[in-house]
């Protein structure tokens, strides 16, 4: 281990430019991959402030006993989508009217009868803010006797769930290509390194060294440049994140970066980019593989002799001859 | 400790390098391979180094048939033999010391061993006082030496060295050539390749003439006879 990690380190400083191209190359990729990542970041956290309002309102009837809504709304809280309950008497709701369409203050203010039904609001849980959730529950809020209404804004939430298909769809696409990208420039430049040190891998073989220990050191390299690239993507993303969010002038100063977890995930994208690059460059064997021809055995002419014309046999004979002419002269 | 029978090799071009070669070499034997450029010389030196595989016939080396050898026993064949080349093949960026103890590093030899094993083979080939010069700071003769103490380093049954002089001057030759010979002398058989007659001329060992990728002079089968008289 200790002599597979001095050697993978050994190759940058064999070639610290070559290194150096590589975990710069890696690290654009990355930030790439990463600046699209926190524009998702940012789209999610958007689209969750936007499902945070899905909302499905039930409007009571009126006389309907206040214990009925009581436990009515216990049934409703325990719904698996529903997040929570909240009961809206008809005097809430004309106070909240007064309160919220200042517009119609004096109108409300004059009023003899207060018009506005009770409500129940109901919050959904995340993951439960797709057309199809909102749908159901609403049907089922549908089947109390008491509910005369539900509404909660179906083509909002339909145009919304489509928003999110969309971005969901474009963010694995442009990502799994930007991810390719980033593997096979990983993957180029490994190979350049290997073509580098090929005199070194046929020297390698040469004195018997195992198919292992000849992949490992480039396998721990790629991993390396990986870490590296990745970490410094971190960096670069972190800088653009910066300088994009005070150039706004402040209208985007709700922008986020990525959480640690996030980070630490690019990071590990990068290691695993790196080993991917490697194991697509050294392949399943950088070992030169016995080549093996194709032969038809019936072909195989016999050997020829040619001892009597033979330049060895000349040299053979004529050392022969001062041999014996040494031995007699003895 | 090699066994070349009825050996073949074709390229995939359909080319023939190697025509029916037969030949035995025992323990203790130097053997000179002669022969032209494409003669087949080095295609016998790849075969027993596993580097090739025969395409008809057998190819025995150390105990290895190579014409069967797995991929993973390559390295352990390997390790048994020392193999030297005209282009001496050093890692430029690495001492003399540290191209010999990369051979035993690869082998994972214990590393309290390597510094003593590699002065040991150094002082055998003349160069302990070089021990930490580069390549390029050594001659074309200090360069093969150390070449040949890597190829010794680990003990080798077996040294193949296909045309070691081939790129050195005759001083460098002479020196090249007297050490294979010691090496030899101390019971390691030595196979080397050569087209230089006047070094094949100096010595009485065996010799194994390759023309056209067939064996055409063998000393010991075509002239025991002779040599007996």
């Amino acid at each position: 281990m200790k002599l597979l990690s001095r050697e993978a380190l050994l190759s940058f400083r064999r070639a610290p430019l070559l290194s150096a191209l590589s975990i710069t190359t890696i690290a654009f990729s990355l930030f790439t991959v990463g600046l699209f990542g926190l524009v998702a970041v940012n789209l999610r956290q958007a689209l969750r402030g936007l499902e945070e309002r899905v909302e499905i309102v039930a409007f009571v009837l009126r006389g309907t006993p206040s214990e009925t809504i009581a436990v009515a709304s216990q049934d409703i809280s325990a719904f698996p989508e529903v997040k929570d309950v909240n009961y809206v008497s008809e005097e809430e709701a004309l106070q909240r009217a007064r309160t919220e369409l200042v517009e119609f203050r004096d109108a409300y203010r004059d009023l003899q009868v207060n018009p506005l039904p009770a409500s129940i609001e109901i919050r959904m849980k995340e993951g439960y803010r797709d057309a199809a959730s909102v749908d159901r529950v609403a049907q089922r809020l549908k089947g109390f006797g008491f509910i005369e209404d539900v509404r909660y804004g179906r083509e909002w939430v339909q145009k919304l769930d489509s928003l999110r298909n969309i971005t969901g769809l474009v963010g694995l696409v442009i990502g799994m290509a930007f991810a390719a990208v980033a593997v096979v420039i990983i993957g180029v430049t490994i190979r350049l390194t290997i073509l580098q040190r090929a005199r070194e891998i046929s020297i390698m073989r040469l004195v018997g060294a195992t198919n292992w220990f000849i992949r490992g050191p480039f396998l721990l390299e790629g991993a390396l440049k990986g870490l590296l690239g990745g970490l410094l993507s971190v960096v670069l993303c972190y800088a653009g994140y910066i300088l994009f969010r005070d150039k706004s002038g402040g209208t985007l100063s709700g922008l986020v970066f990525f959480r640690p977890e996030h980070m630490a995930l690019i990071v590990v994208f990068g290691v695993l980019l790196g080993l991917c690059g490697s194991l697509v460059s050294v392949g399943p064997s950088p070992r030169g593989r016995c080549l093996s021809a194709s032969w038809a055995s019936t072909s195989i002419p016999s050997g020829l002799r040619l001892s009597s014309t033979s330049i060895g046999a000349a040299v053979w004979r004529t050392n022969r001859s001062s041999r014996m002419g040494r031995a007699s002269a003895l | 400790m090699i066994r070349f029978n009825n050996v073949y090799k074709a390229y995939p071009n359909g080319a023939l390098a190697l025509k029916d070669v037969t030949f035995h070499v025992s323990k203790g034997e130097f053997v000179f391979l002669t022969g032209h450029s494409g003669a087949g010389k080095s295609t016998i030196m790849k075969l027993l180094f596993a580097e090739q595989k025969p395409s008809a016939g057998e190819v025995r080396v150390s105990g290895y048939n190579v014409s069967t050898l797995k991929a993973d026993d390559v390295p352990r064949l390997r390790r048994r033999l020392g193999v030297v080349f005209q282009d001496f093949r050093l890692l430029e960026d690495r001492t003399a010391a540290e191209n010999i103890a990369f051979a035993l590093e690869v082998t994972g030899a214990r590393t309290d061993t390597i510094a003593a094993r590699v002065m040991r083979v150094l002082t055998q080939v003349g160069l302990s006082a070089k021990s930490r010069a580069y390549p390029r700071e050594l001659s074309g003769g200090e360069q093969q030496r150390v070449a040949i103490a890597r190829a010794l380093v680990n003990d080798p049954a077996i040294l193949l060295a296909d045309e070691p002089t081939g790129n050195l001057d005759e001083r460098a030759t002479r020196g090249v050539f007297q050490l294979l010979r010691d090496i030899n002398a101390g019971g390691t058989v030595v196979v080397m390749a050569t087209h230089d007659l006047d070094l094949v001329r100096q010595t009485s060992y065996r010799i194994i003439e390759m023309r056209d990728g067939s064996l055409v002079f063998d000393s010991e089968v075509d002239e025991p006879a002779a040599e007996a008289k």
